[in-house]
């Protein structure tokens, strides 16, 4: 008898805990657990003038033009910089997941360049966890300006310089994303002995979404080597803009201190100086076309 | 020798009780949005579900960022100004089979049903009614429902620039195969 009363007991309780219990908690606790990547950490696979951690997924082409005018401190006569433009033109596409190549030309020394750029670690929540974001930069320029010195043996190789990247980004919200971007600049040859052929420097950069379609960015590159005896009057190159995004075009607007669009020459030759009002306005254009 | 027998079936109560219930975590969905303009497809085949019937009671959950699109800027697009998955990753629906009583689950068949529930996608949940059919195969059940949905019921806002790229109803089908559930 206490048996029956045990066994009737123990069913009722059997039968109440599955009726009570809600269908969607036992759903997730029978689903396997996915990853979640973090997408977009930024809009555009540039920050400003210096590259984000994103690539072009593959199967996608970015042309991308932009342009930096002269600085706004040149006065009302050349209408703040306006008058000069300094372009750059790129054609860059998304090989496979981890993979993106890049074409350019730009007027800053007659610079054609090339880069390639690997994802190696995604920033991933849930079933696996990944704090940042990397990506490995490295791209080649080779100028085709005029040698200032034609009488002298000028060998091709002396026009050749080498920027290495490593990206390291974390989306740390929907909104706000920061990198950090410590970067190795090689030069086959600088103006005079005074110029180090090997340049290292530390970028940080971020974006604060302001609307859905609307972010604030900012870039700064820090130069380690001592800037104090080149031949030059060197700056590091500081950068603030918007992101505007309209569907497949991102423009961007940038406001900066430097006049080359590309690694080599806004890390190791930026003249101008932010305090003195050497700023360039400028924008670029990202249009994405869809290959395959 | 009784507490036995009496753990035996107790343990056997617990399992018809969660053969009851079937469920699936590979579950397909899709959803089209057709204008003049333009064309947009998605689908998401990491679609969970679970479906009780002795209850007639189902639920579904969907991970927004599982969609996969033609264009990979649609799905960035889909995913950081439309749904905000970072903000809202599921959209869930919690239900009940209105009509249970004619769909006979130990005869293989196909029966229409009408399920009516809770669709919870984008932080606003609204009360939907669709149709859709269970068919019962032996060793498990499929179903499979198409209906409609409008993004604004959901507050998915649309700018300008892209409205007629975008239709203003979408079409979802979504279609599962359920094997029943082992109790943990």
């Amino acid at each position: 008898m206490r048996h029956l009363t045990l066994f009737i007991f123990l069913s009722l309780i059997s039968v109440s805990l599955f009726s009570q219990e809600d269908l969607l908690d036992l759903l997730n606790k029978n689903v396997e657990p996915e990853i979640n990547f973090a997408s977009a950490t930024f809009k555009s696979t540039r920050i400003m003038n210096g590259h984000s951690v994103e690539r072009m997924p593959p199967g996608q082409l970015d042309f991308r033009i932009s342009h930096r005018f002269g600085t706004i401190n040149s006065g009302a006569y050349e209408f703040f910089g306006l008058d000069q433009s300094n372009i750059h033109f790129g054609l860059e596409y998304g090989i496979l997941d981890w993979l993106m190549i890049g074409i350019g030309r730009g007027t800053y020394e007659k610079t054609y360049d090339a880069f390639a750029k690997f994802t190696i670690l995604r920033q991933s929540a849930g079933a696996r966890i990944m704090p940042v974001s990397v990506s490995v930069l490295s791209s080649v320029a080779a100028t085709s300006i005029k040698w200032t010195d034609p009488e002298r043996d000028n060998y091709f190789s002396s026009r050749l310089s080498y920027v290495n990247q490593i990206l390291i980004a974390r989306k740390i919200n929907q909104s706000f994303s920061v990198q950090l971007s410590p970067s190795f600049v090689h030069r086959n040859l600088v103006a005079t002995e005074f110029d180090p052929n090997d340049l290292w420097s530390i970028g940080a950069g971020g974006r604060m979404k302001l609307t859905k379609r609307i972010s604030l960015n900012a870039e700064y590159y820090y130069m380690i080597n001592s800037k104090t005896n080149m031949s030059r009057e060197i700056h590091d190159p500081f950068s603030i803009g918007f992101d505007i995004e309209t569907g497949g075009h991102v423009f961007q607007l940038i406001f900066t201190n430097s006049l080359a669009m590309i690694e080599k020459g806004f890390i190791g030759e930026t003249t101008g100086d932010w305090l003195k009002g050497d700023i360039h306005f400028g924008f670029n254009i990202s249009r994405v076309f869809t290959l395959k | 020798m009784k507490r036995i027998i009496i753990v035996f079936t107790v343990s056997f109560l617990f399992l018809t009780a969660s053969a009851q219930k079937f469920m699936t975590q590979t579950g397909n969905i899709s959803f089209f949005s057709h204008t003049p303009i333009e064309d947009i497809k998605a689908y998401n085949n990491q679609v969970s579900s679970i479906l009780d019937i002795s209850t007639g009671e189902i639920v579904f959950q969907v991970n927004i960022k599982s969609f996969k699109f033609e264009k990979a800027l649609m799905e960035e697009h889909f995913n950081e100004n439309y749904m905000e998955s970072e903000k809202y990753p599921r959209s869930t629906f919690k239900g009940k089979i209105l009509n249970t009583e004619s769909v006979d689950f130990t005869k293989t068949g196909k029966y229409d049903v009408k399920v009516e529930g809770d669709l919870e996608m984008h932080g606003v949940t609204n009360k939907v009614t669709v149709n859709g059919i269970i068919e019962v195969i032996s060793g498990g059940i499929n179903a499979a429902s198409k209906f409609n949905i409008v993004p604004e019921d959901y507050k998915i806002n649309i700018p300008g620039i892209v409205r007629d790229n975008i239709a203003k109803t979408l079409e979802v089908t979504i279609t599962v195969k359920y094997t029943p559930l082992a109790s943990k």
